[in-house]
């Protein structure tokens, strides 16, 4: 239920501007990589490449090879979708679908697949909700709109409705950035339970939680605004955080740039 | 922003004139009284900068406004009330002196002396020419829609959608004349074709004449809706949180599959409301019908057959020659339109209304 990424020499363009530059970066199955850098640097842009997310904007498009277990996604004759359906997401924001019910939310990628057997969704469902540490909170309410709950909820909802469909990589950009300390505190738990299972690679501006969560950290930088962003160095969270090799990693993370 | 500061200084000043005035006689122990709201509040004067509260004005621009808007809003009333009014007043004499059943006879002959005029014809095939243009406008509309919002390049979505727009600019009596001079001519040849191989479902039923059928006046009220419903749909559509499209597509949605899951329900009371006020217009419109259909009183499903007519087409082919009964007769058919429209819009809204609590929190 995890896989290897191997990234080799990912540039990624919106339209004409080169938003990173070869990066290379491997990330091995169930563990927790941090993605950290100053706004601006890339490290969206490379997430979003992993699930194929990055070319759903006009004009934008990824060079380079970017494989999972093996395999490169980029590949001409590769499933777009089926990238997606292995390679999960969960977004800044909680964006549940505003009309469904919880219920629906959290089957809504199932359904995507042809599910329609009930017996089979509400286990589903309920096994997705337990592992996102959501289902005593919501148990009682299926059928209520997934927008009424508050926003650590609706991040957990959104994260139930993305391993619903048992991805092998869960891909999380600044999932905590829209939400109080104590929810942060709620989904980066999960984050623990579900590195069992899942390969995640998370995007944070919160160096604390980069800390907190990951078994590696990748520092992303640019040189200036306007040019490419760039990996400066990639190792062990604890090696980062105490002895980074770089001067511009250890600036970043002593807050003495960006 | 810029009125803030402006106003707390005013309050700061005009409490310090309230406190010195009831306090103290003289000017000097106001200027006392003065430093120490400027030691209390750095920076000059703050927001409630010490003293008294100023009083409310007693009238401004916020009253007058207020007053505006109820003064709108009571003339919209008024207006209704009136001609409500007018039009009762104007339907019961002719409706009394109806000898005929006003609900049930099928013909329109209220200038005879013995008035004989019945509304079921009329509104029949007000409802079927309506609801036939919409069935045929509405997918359409949708596809061209989603097609503008979600598959056209942006500039070739703009271009079409102000192609679109410019259709609504159409008068109607040009899309009557077009119906009635050239668009009859294919349209009857496709009657007798289906008349020919589908002649055993009654709809396509009949021996002609074709041509100047409820088929053609559907058609052309279609094209006439068409514009509505797709540019108020397609603002619907390009409003769909990009957050949730992204959400659909993370999930391993194909294009169309995030439509069904994102698009759609998210725009679903707007498409509601865009296709009540296509309804609305088809309902509603007049002279194009007028010149299209056939005109014949009779509740017949046929499509094909010369005929049909409409309320609204009605009051426009008969108003001219009609006497005092005659109008009244009109304006009571009108009445009756007036209601359908109201029936068809408390349905839309109860629509909408019974998924409230899913839409709301979506804003």
């Amino acid at each position: 239920m995890a896989k290897r990424i191997d990234a080799t020499n990912v540039t990624a363009y919106y339209g004409s501007f080169k938003a990173i530059e070869n990066i290379n970066l491997t990330v091995e199955p169930k563990t927790v990589t941090a993605l950290i850098g100053p706004s601006g640097c890339g490290k969206s842009t490379f997430l979003r490449s992993i699930n194929r997310m990055h070319e759903v904007l006009p004009g934008a498009r990824v060079e380079g090879d970017l494989t999972i277990d093996g395999q490169n996604i980029y590949d001409r004759d590769v499933d777009v979708t089926a990238v997606r359906r292995t390679i999960g997401m969960v977004f800044q924001r909680p964006n549940p679908f505003p009309t469904m019910s919880i219920f629906e939310n959290v089957v809504a990628g199932l359904r995507l697949n042809g599910l329609r057997k009930k017996s089979v969704l509400n286990e589903a469902a309920e096994r997705a909700l337990r592992a996102a540490n959501l289902w005593d909170e919501v148990k009682d309410r299926l059928g209520k709109p997934g927008a009424g709950l508050s926003g650590g909820q609706q991040q957990r909802l959104c994260i139930a409705r993305t391993i619903a469909v048992e991805p092998q990589v869960v891909l999380m950009d600044e999932p905590c950035s829209a939400l109080d300390p104590i929810s942060t505190l709620a989904i980066e738990d999960l984050m623990f339970q579900l590195k069992d299972k899942f390969t995640i690679i998370i995007v944070t501006h919160n160096m604390q939680q980069a800390a907190r969560v990951s078994d590696r950290t990748a520092f992303f930088s640019i040189e200036k605004t306007g040019d490419p962003g760039r990996l400066i160095e990639y190792d062990n969270t604890q090696k980062i955080f105490s002895n980074p090799t770089q001067k511009k990693t250890e600036d970043y993370i002593t807050g003495r740039f960006g | 922003m810029g009125e803030t500061p402006s106003r707390s200084a005013d309050a700061g000043t005009g409490g310090i004139r309230v406190a010195s005035g009831q306090e103290r006689p003289a000017g000097a122990p106001a200027r006392v009284a003065e430093s120490p709201v400027s030691t209390r509040t750095p920076g000059g004067d703050g927001l409630g900068g010490g003293g008294g509260l100023p009083r409310a004005r007693a009238f401004g621009a916020e009253r007058a406004f207020r007053g505006l808007t109820l003064a709108a809003g009571t003339t919209v009333l008024v207006i209704i009330a009136a001609i409500a009014g007018f039009l009762i007043a104007k339907a019961v004499p002719a409706l009394r002196a109806d000898t005929a059943n006003f609900w049930t006879y099928e013909g329109w002959s209220p200038n005879d002396t013995t008035p004989r005029f019945g509304i079921g014809t009329l509104a029949f095939g007000t409802v079927l020419s309506s609801a036939l243009a919409l069935l045929i406008a509405v997918p359409v509309a949708l596809g061209i829609a989603l097609f503008l919002s979600h598959y056209a390049p942006r500039r070739l979505g703009t271009a079409l959608g102000f192609l679109i727009d410019l259709l609504a600019a159409v008068p109607s009596v040009v899309f009557g004349l077009w119906g009635r001079d050239v668009f009859v001519a294919p349209v009857r040849d496709l009657s007798a074709w289906l008349n020919q191989y589908f002649g055993w479902i009654p709809i396509f039923g009949g021996d002609g004449p074709f041509g100047k059928s409820i088929m053609l006046g559907s058609l052309v009220l279609a094209i006439m809706v068409l514009p509505i419903v797709t540019s108020l749909s397609r603002e619907v559509f390009l409003q769909t949180p990009t957050a949730n499209e992204e959400a659909a597509l993370a999930l391993g949605a194909t294009r169309w599959e995030m439509i069904r899951t994102a698009v759609l329900p998210y725009g679903r009371p707007g498409i509601i409301a865009a296709v009540m006020l296509g309804l609305g217009r088809a309902l509603g419109e007049t002279i194009a019908l007028a010149m299209t259909l056939g005109i014949t009183f009779g509740v017949s499903f046929n499509l094909i057959e010369n005929g049909g007519n409409t309320i609204a087409a009605n009051i426009a082919n008969a108003f001219g020659e009609a006497n005092d009964t005659g109008r009244g007769a009109l304006i009571a058919s009108g009445l009756v339109l007036f209601t359908i429209t109201l029936i068809v819009n408390i349905t839309a809204r109860a629509i909408v209304h019974r998924r409230r609590e899913f839409t709301e929190s979506a804003a």
